[in-house]
């Protein structure tokens, strides 16, 4: 069993049942686009799957494995991006990215990393005075910097990752997303449609999660 | 022994089968110890009349450390098994035990000015109280300080047990400012000499605080899981 | 033990920045011990006296002051996530944030304490109490004041709070504190109090460090 596999997984918040006896499969090389209305859960399966959040019932299986067994082996394969940029405004870029990637115990380039978004001209710029897009794009460059580390994250759960990004941001993330998935690596994608969603098309399966808990594979 | 009570359902059921019981002991319990506490019991020989006011004050000291155990307990059941009851059974708990604790203290104050001549001493025992009622007030606000009723629940027995493992150590450090701070003379709030005649009304005052306060318990918490479910289905119904 | 170097290191860099943020702690400890004169008088005779219990009472205030900013800002930001999934641990991560804290207000207050030493009149035999009590005591309020930290994060009136939770929990170091300065003044031994001090000091870092952890995973769901 290769992959990531979910049986039967359901998420309790407070006393509402978010969705629940949730099957999912995720090949290696593959990316998982998740649609669903707001309400619907997408962030809450994202924060389950990445062990924030833990699931009222089912399991999470990383190549045939229960994730639970070896949670910090879990949490070593997983890049998480949520909704909020984990920056510090009195730091410059490279020492935001630089904290991040030791304190994983990575130790990439974070020239080329920044490169990769186009924000290497900010290399020194303290992110207080970054534009949502960019503080975005220095967030999202935590992947690329991953991505250069011998032992980088495989699993990837990016929630709405092209939040605030122009046109051509969106394709830097489409290209690091799809050299993620050339090595063999895997996404899980939470997304209302677009640009992203188009550009790595050929690699992705897509998954409706319905508001009523249980989803639609398409 | 958890399990049998952990399906709510079954809980609201068996407490409804108990609380009549437990509401009749209760106020048949009083009569019989506040007849013994007014009247078939003798003053105190130094005291006079107003040792009486240790039938309050005692059971309701007792009561209030009894209660901040019971939500320790349950809150380590709660967060390592996460039994949804012991929640509600810690949230329940703990107005009550804020209430026993604030009797606790004004009874002490009423006791202390006959007795001292002014409504509050820092004595130990009453320091302590006093501690203990904030701790219980810290628990309350902290449960209600939440959006998501169950983060609040979480997060205060988290409290309860840095609280649990705290009191002996506030004890032990307000037992060590008192012998340092308080002249030798002043007399302790204690059950004097244990005299039969002062036991017996003593311990049925007690039975009857703990009988009361199983039975608001189990009120409390039927109304919160009564409230949970409305709450669960108004969500429903709204989706 | 690279994890808690890193950081605090972080924090540390953070604080710097921050400019101002740490001072106001220290302004504030001069300041209120400096009110309590005005409202009791300022009989020399009587200002030793009171002084030792008055310093730890602002000590207390002062530090829980910068509590509420222990970990709101990476909770705010998502990086809380984050640290939880590296594989440095939210152990490590509560004792780095408490000894941070520490060092950006505890250390400050404990260089302040003279001052005040000085305008409570408290002889030259008491300073040696008063800076191994603060040494000890100090960073006990640190540890367990990020206790209170992690369990407020996301809380309404998260300040106020805050203080509720923490401030019953901070009376024995109180008591002890201050006793050593008291004592130090009297001219009574206060081995027995640096003691129990130290003792707290122990407790406290073996386990406000877990309580912490445990109230930030409660936080993080």
């Amino acid at each position: 069993m290769q992959g990531l596999t979910t049986h039967k997984l359901s998420c309790i918040r407070g006393d509402r049942a978010v969705f629940a006896g949730l099957d999912l499969e995720v090949k290696p090389g593959r990316a998982l686009l998740l649609t669903g209305a707001n309400g619907s859960g997408k962030s809450s399966l994202m924060r389950v799957l990445a062990g924030l959040l833990p699931a009222a019932a089912g399991h999470i299986e990383w190549e045939g494995a229960d994730i639970s067994e070896d949670p910090d082996a879990h949490r070593a394969r997983v890049a998480y991006i949520g909704h909020a940029d984990p920056l510090k405004p009195s730091m410059t870029a490279t020492e935001n990215l630089r904290f991040w990637a030791r304190l994983y115990g990575l130790d990439p380039a974070i020239e080329p990393a920044l490169y990769q978004f186009s924000i290497e001209h900010l290399a020194d710029v303290p992110t207080r005075y970054f534009s949502a897009g960019q503080k975005r794009r220095l967030n999202l460059a935590r992947l690329a910097a991953g991505q250069n580390s011998p032992a980088g994250p495989t699993l990837w759960l990016l929630d709405e990752p092209a939040t605030g990004l122009d046109p051509g941001a969106v394709s830097m993330l489409a290209n690091t997303i799809l050299a993620h998935l050339s090595n063999e690596g895997i996404a899980i994608i939470s997304t209302h449609g677009g640009r992203l969603d188009e550009l790595i098309a050929d690699h992705a399966d897509h998954f409706t999660l319905q508001t009523t808990g249980s989803g639609v594979a398409g | 022994m958890f399990h049998r009570f952990a399906n709510p359902a079954r809980f609201s059921r068996i407490a409804a089968r108990v609380l009549p019981w437990s509401g009749a002991a209760t106020i048949a319990l009083f009569i019989i110890g506040i007849y013994y506490a007014l009247f078939a019991s003798p003053p105190d020989f130094q005291q006079g009349e107003t040792v009486r006011i240790m039938y309050v004050h005692v059971p309701s000291a007792w009561i209030s450390m009894a209660c901040y155990s019971f939500i320790a307990v349950m809150s380590a059941v709660a967060l390592i098994w996460k039994h949804p009851l012991a929640d509600i059974a810690a949230r329940s708990a703990a107005p009550l035990g804020a209430g026993f604790t604030l009797i606790v203290l004004i009874t002490g104050s009423l006791w202390g000015k006959p007795t001292w001549g002014t409504w509050w001493v820092w004595d130990a025992r009453l320091t302590s109280v006093l501690v203990l009622f904030f701790l219980y007030l810290g628990h309350i606000a902290l449960t209600n300080a939440f959006d998501n009723p169950q983060r609040g629940a979480r997060a205060a027995a988290v409290l309860a047990l840095v609280g649990f493992v705290n009191i002996p150590i506030i004890k032990f450090s307000v037992d060590w400012w008192n012998t340092l701070h308080q002249p030798a003379s002043v007399t302790r709030l204690d059950a004097p000499a244990i005299d039969p005649a002062i036991l017996t009304p003593l311990l049925l005052m007690a039975l009857a605080f703990t009988f009361y306060f199983v039975t608001m318990l189990l009120v409390r918490m039927r109304a919160d899981l009564n409230a949970m479910r409305a709450r669960a289905l108004r969500l429903s119904a709204a989706e | 033990m690279i994890g808690l170097t890193l950081l605090v290191r972080r924090e540390l860099g953070l604080a710097l920045r921050g400019g101002t943020d740490a001072v106001m702690a220290v302004v504030f400890f001069v300041l209120a011990a400096v009110l309590f004169p005005f409202g009791v008088g300022a009989d020399p005779a009587m200002l030793p006296r009171i002084g030792g219990g008055i310093i730890w009472v602002v000590a207390l205030l002062a530090a829980m002051l910068s509590l509420e900013r222990m970990f709101s800002a990476d909770y705010e930001d998502g990086s809380l996530d984050l640290l939880y999934l590296s594989p440095v641990g939210l152990g490590t991560l509560a004792l780095a944030k408490a000894l941070s804290h520490w060092m950006t207000t505890g250390v400050l207050l404990l260089i302040a304490a003279p001052i005040l030493a000085l305008l409570y009149n408290l002889p030259v035999s008491a300073l040696g109490a008063l800076f191994l009590s603060m040494l000890l005591g100090t960073p006990i309020l640190s540890l367990v004041g990020g206790i209170g930290a992690a369990l407020t994060l996301g809380a309404r009136r998260g300040g106020v709070l805050l203080a509720l939770l923490i401030l019953p929990l901070y009376i024995p170091v109180l008591i002890f504190g201050a006793g050593a300065i008291d004592g130090a003044v009297a001219g009574r031994p206060i081995a027995p109090q640096l003691m129990v001090l130290g003792g707290f000091l122990l407790a406290a870092l073996a386990l406000a460090p877990w309580a912490t952890a445990a109230a930030l995973r409660q936080a993080i769901e």
